[in-house]
Parts: C-alpha cells; sequence; structure tokens
C-alpha cells in the first residue's frame, strides 16, 4: 500500500506556556512507495517518532494529510487504518502468553470482521510461524530473550495483516550481534509479507543497510529523501553529510578562490562553477588517497591498523572537528614517526557546502554521474 | 566458616532480643494462659489446665455477638472499599485538571485523627433532644421518617460502623491504587489502542491484571484491619459495647482484661486465640486465591 503525507505538521503546546508551541514534525511531504521498507532517520528529538505515531493514529496531526493508497485515513481511528506498530519496548501484555498477546487484536474485531475462534487461532499460528516463534505459544513475555519478545511483538502487529507496518526503534533493546540478526529478519519478513514498511531508527548503520528508502530527519523538517547509497554519496547539506557516514566525514573550514577549493591555504581540487566564497568542506574518510606529491597535509598524530584497512588519525588547522581521520588500504604503509603525511583527494567523496545558514551542498563532483 | 555464622548471629541479637521480648514471649504467654483456668493475676494462681476458657468464651452471648459483628464489619466493608477505592482512582487518573487537589481532598481523612471522625459521624447521625442530626433532616426532607443511628435498631448501627470503616480506610487504598494506575506503563494502553481495544476491554483484560497484586494486597491487608476493628466501634458508640450491642473481637478481649467486668486474662487470651486462628485462616485462603488469580 502505497502511503502519501502531505504537509503533515504536527505542533505540541509548549510546556512552560511560554515560548509557544514545539512543532514536532514541520510541513512533511512523502510518498512511500508501495511494498518498500523505509528507514526514518534522525538524532533524538527530531520528530521521527511522532511521524510514526501519525501514521499510526495514536496522535492527530495539527494539519496535513495522511493517504494509503487512495483513502484519506487523516480522521480515521488506528483501528480503521489497517495499521500495525510495534513499540519501542514491544509492549507485549506481561500477563498473556505469547499466543494471547497475537490473538488480542483480533479479539477486537467487531461487526463483520468478526473471526470465529479456530480462525483467529489458525491466523495466530500463521502469524507466529512467519516470525520463527510457533514453539514458544505458552510461555509469558518475561520468560522470553529480548529477539523473540521483539519477535512477538512483530506477530502480534502483522496478526491483522495490516496495509502498513511500522516500527519504533525495533533494535534498540537489543545487543549488537542480535541486532544484526533481527535486522536481516525484519527485511526477510518485509519481503516475505510484501507489507509496506517503516521504521524509526537514530542508527544510520540499520538505516542504511535494510532501508529500501531512506528519510532524515532534523528538528521536524525532511532534509533528504532517497535510496541509501544516493543520500550517501549525494548529501543535501552538511547535516546529512555528517550524520550518514561511520567514521564520520571529517569537515573543514575552507573556501573557493578562482574555482579552486582551499582547504586552510591549500588549494586541493579544482571546482569549476562555484563562485568565489567561504565555504564548509566535508571529507569522506575513505576519500584520502596517500600520495608524496598530494596537495593537503596535515600532521600525523597516530596510525591505528585495524587489519582490512589502516585509519590515520592527524590534525589539520582548518579541521573542525579535533581529529582527521582517514582510511587508507592496509597495502600503503604510513611512516609512524613522520611529522607530516600528504593525501590527494577523490573528488567524488569530497562535498563542498555553504558556510552560512543551512550549509546546502553547493558541488559535487561530476566523475560519480 | 563456623566464625562467619556466629558473626551473623551476633548481627541479628539486637533484633532478636526485641521481638524475642515483645513478640515471641508474649505470644507463648497468651497461649499459657488461655489454657490456664480461674487465673488469677494478683495471686497468680490457677485451678487447672484445660479448654474450659475457650468453651466459656464460645458460648458467652457477648462473645457470640462480638463475633458476628466483626463478620459483617469485615464482609461488608473489604469488598466495597476495595470498589469504592478502585472507581475514585480511576476517576482521578482519568481527570487532568485539578487532579492534585481532588486527590489531596481524599486523602485528607487518613491524615485525621479516627476520633475527630467519628465525632463528626455522631453530629451528622445522632438524634438527641434539641435535633435529629443532619443526615435525619436529609431524610425527612426525601419523606423518609427519622431513625436513630447512634442507639437505635441494630441495623442502623451496624450501617453507620460501616459507614464510618469504609470512610477511614478509603485514602489510603486510593493512595496505594493511584499509584499503581499510575505505574502500569501507558506504552499498554496504545498498543491496546492501535487494535481500537473498547475501554471496557481494556479495564478488564489490561488494567485489572495488572493492578491485581496492589488489590489483593488491599484485600489482604483490609481484612486483617477489619479483623482487629476496634477504636471505630469506640469512636462511634462510647465505651460500653456490650450494652450497645455493637461489641468486636477485640473489643471483647479488651473487655475481659480492662473493661468493667473484666479482670479475666484468661478468657481474654482464649478469644485473642480464636481471632488469631480466624484471621489466619481467612489470610491463608487469600493467598490461595490470590496465586491462582494474581498475575507474575
Amino acid at each position: 500500500m502505497k502511503v502519501v503525507l502531505q504537509n503533515l505538521t504536527k505542533r505540541f503546546p509548549d510546556r512552560n506556556k511560554k515560548g509557544g508551541d514545539v512543532i514536532a514534525v514541520n510541513d512533511f511531504n512523502f510518498e512511500i512507495p508501495d511494498g518498500k521498507l523505509i528507514g526514518l532517520l534522525g538524532p533524538s528529538g527530531c520528530g521521527k517518532s511522532t511521524t510514526l505515531n501519525l501514521i499510526s493514529g495514536l496522535e492527530a496531526p495539527t494539519s496535513g494529510k495522511i493517504l494509503f493508497g487512495e483513502d484519506d485515513v487523516t480522521r480515521l481511528p488506528p483501528e480503521n487504518r489497517g495499521v500495525g506498530l510495534v513499540f519501542q519496548n514491544y509492549a507485549l501484555y506481561p500477563h498473556l502468553t505469547v499466543l494471547e498477546n497475537i490473538l488480542f487484536p483480533l479479539q477486537n474485531l467487531k461487526g463483520a470482521d468478526k473471526l470465529t475462534k479456530p480462525q483467529m487461532l489458525e491466523k495466530a499460528k500463521a502469524a507466529a510461524k512467519l516470525v520463527q516463534i510457533d514453539g514458544l505459544l505458552d510461555r509469558k513475555p518475561s520468560e522470553m530473550s529480548g529477539g523473540q519478545q521483539q519477535r512477538v511483538a512483530i506477530a502480534r502487529a502483522l496478526v491483522k495483516m495490516p496495509r502498513v507496518l511500522l516500527l519504533d526503534e525495533p533494535l534498540s533493546n537489543l545487543d549488537a550481534r542480535l541486532r544484526l540478526q533481527t535486522r536481516e529478519e525484519i527485511r526477510r519478513i518485509q519481503q516475505e509479507t510484501g507489507i509496506t514498511t517503516i521504521f524509526v531508527t537514530h542508527d544510520q548503520d540499520e538505516a542504511m543497510s535494510i532501508s529500501d528508502m531512506i528519510v532524515v530527519m532534523k528538528a521536524g523538517v525532511v532534509q533528504q529523501i532517497g535510496a541509501p547509497q544516493d543520500v550517501y554519496d549525494k548529501p543535501v547539506n552538511l547535516f546529512v553529510a555528517t550524520f550518514l557516514g561511520t567514521p564520520p566525514i571529517n569537515v573543514f573550514d575552507g573556501q573557493v578562490k578562482n574555482e579552486k577549493l582551499f582547504v586552510g591555504n591549500q588549494a586541493v581540487l579544482p571546482v569549476p562553477g562555484v563562485k568565489d566564497q567561504q565555504v564548509v568542506v566535508g571529507i569522506r574518510p575513505e576519500g584520502f588517497i596517500l600520495d608524496e606529491q598530494g596537495p593537503l597535509e596535515v600532521s600525523l598524530r597516530r596510525v591505528e591498523v585495524m587489519g582490512r584497512d589502516t585509519s590515520v588519525v592527524s590534525t589539520h588547522p582548518a579541521s573542525r572537528n579535533a581529529q582527521v581521520r582517514s582510511i587508507i588500504p592496509a597495502r600503503n604503509r604510513v611512516d609512524r614517526n613522520a611529522p607530516t603525511v600528504r593525501f590527494s583527494l577523490m573528488p567524488d567523496k569530497v562535498h563542498v557546502f555553504e558556510a552560512e545558514g543551512e550549509n546546502k551542498a553547493l558541488w559535487a563532483s561530476p566523475l560519480d554521474q | 566458616m563456623k566464625k562467619k555464622s556466629m558473626k551473623g548471629w551476633l548481627y541479628l541479637l539486637p533484633a532478636m532480643l526485641f521481638l524475642g521480648a515483645f513478640m515471641v514471649y508474649p505470644l507463648i504467654d497468651v497461649l499459657v494462659y488461655s489454657f490456664e483456668e480461674g487465673y488469677n493475676s494478683a495471686s497468680q494462681t490457677y485451678f487447672g489446665v484445660g479448654l474450659y476458657n475457650y468453651s466459656y468464651v464460645l458460648r458467652d452471648p457477648y462473645f457470640l455477638q462480638a463475633v458476628k459483628n466483626t463478620f459483617l464489619l469485615v464482609i461488608i466493608t473489604v469488598p466495597l472499599s476495595t470498589l469504592i477505592a478502585l472507581l475514585i482512582s480511576l476517576g482521578l487518573t482519568a481527570i487532568k485538571p485539578l487532579r492534585n487537589l481532588y486527590q489531596t481532598v481524599y486523602f485528607l481523612p487518613y491524615v485525621t485523627n479516627t476520633l475527630a471522625v467519628g465525632l463528626v459521624f455522631m453530629i451528622l447521625f445522632k438524634k438527641t433532644a434539641y435535633t435529629d442530626g443532619l443526615i435525619n433532616l436529609m431524610l425527612q426532607w426525601f419523606g423518609g421518617s427519622s431513625i436513630d443511628f447512634i442507639d437505635g435498631p441494630y441495623w442502623a448501627k451496624m450501617f453507620v460502623l460501616c459507614f464510618y470503616t469504609i470512610w477511614v480506610v478509603m485514602p489510603f487504598k486510593i493512595l496505594i491504587l493511584t499509584s499503581a494506575l499510575a505505574s502500569v506503563n501507558p506504552e499498554y494502553y496504545s498498543a491496546a489502542k492501535m487494535d481500537g481495544t473498547r475501554s471496557f476491554r481494556v479495564f478488564y483484560k489490561i488494567t485489572l491484571p495488572m493492578i491485581s497484586p496492589m488489590i489483593f494486597y488491599l484485600v489482604i491487608t483490609g481484612f486483617i484491619g477489619a479483623f482487629k476493628a476496634y477504636s471505630d466501634a469506640i469512636a462511634l458508640f462510647g465505651t460500653d459495647l456490650n450494652a450497645a450491642g455493637m461489641n468486636t473481637i477485640v473489643g471483647y478481649v479488651y473487655d475481659m482484661l480492662y473493661g468493667n467486668s473484666g479482670g479475666y486474662p484468661s478468657f481474654a487470651s482464649a478469644a485473642a486465640l480464636i481471632l488469631f486462628a480466624i484471621v489466619l485462616t481467612i489470610t491463608c485462603i487469600n493467598l490461595m486465591i490470590s496465586k491462582k488469580n494474581v498475575h507474575y
């Protein structure tokens, strides 16, 4: 089911009653294609959970519209929208067994949708089988691991075969290993059922690894929407560039003079078509090439060997971060005792942003087209 | 190893001394008194040992009256006060404006002296030569005839006693239940809302099981408290409860010790042990029921 959000806005009244309202979601416009897995990504407090609650119907928008396919569901209560929501802490009823938890949504159906007991049982068992917990139906939630509870929560959300499945921080309560496993699991379930799925996360790894599309949010405003690799390669502003990628992008103060990009006082790249101005330069850690004739000179601090590749930690007077981190292939040996190292740069890993205002992207290398 | 356990006992010594002197010894003493026939506390003598004290107490009409009163009080006030407290707590949790004010108001009886509350009830219910009391005046407005609640028929007196007891125990129950309701994770309600669960079903299937441990705690302590009722009856009907026919078991024990017709520690001990047996049985039954019905 296609999900369309039109000018969606949610304001909360300010608690102190002084500063006016808090805008949690500001003029959200987005069309989610049918059957895709969408990651809603942003730092804490950016309004991504509120967006999810608006789609689920737990919160009513201040203005704007929500459409599922052609149906306007903006004013519909949650149960009539055909959505399933998996809560961050799962919200499994602790006094009910797994089976009773999964049955709960079905028992609420009324009128024409009402099911007989064997029908309910069949549906609940099918949902349990889908998430592979069909052997644990008699357990109480407290007798299960976090990963198993997560599966029960997904089964409960899926048992009514919703048109849209929503997951709020689905992996945040799991340990690192389980997280990897569960995100594959979510991907598998989504592909098996073909249900349009939206999940919220603050972890960019999580979002990029399994999503068909990511939506990056900041302070209630959508920054960028696109396929994970596109957003990573062509961030529209400095925020998106710094938010995506581990280790994070290196940020420098720089300027453009005569269509040349300067980092500090070193000219590093030609940037045809950009006017002379102060800029902010972002260079991905993997964008550095060890080169004795390279234009960028940094003071070496230390070299961290990771086996697969090598991380060179250095400083540069124009860097906005305390350290500049560059990742180079392990076969390129760095002299640990050298005071400085020189790099040349891969143009497609260098991003130039406005120094003022929203730090919009000014230039992207034409090479990666 | 041995030294270590010695140290443990040493740490326990102060508590053991106190508990031994003020709990264990008196308990054993009461047990001994209850079997000593014709015990005289002045001369410290008795005639023999046997079950006479129990058979006397169990045949004493005052005691039987006290047992009847106590049981009525328990059966009426415990379920009723818990139910009303639950309704009020649900109401308090549901409202937003002035919630703190209401919570304070409902808690006020708890910090008020029970005798003061008793006095107010007397003024409300008592019929004197000068006035029929506020409640009777109201009864008359609605076309009823006035009843003497303090010195009148048994059911009227029992009604006042139950009313008073419910009034006195309510604030504590409301306090416990409102905090129990507040501690239910709101995500459960969100989850229920997602499925369009009707509000009665939310209450019956989610809220009630989630606060069931607290409800059973209140029922059990409520039973024990009501079985030990005494000061409430005194506050309403004065110290001569046998004459008023409103004595309770604890009141009977007190009267046997220090009352006008008192001075019989053996009878008092026997009555106290009978009360103990009743409370123990009821509490065990309660615990058995709660094990079956209270979740997690």
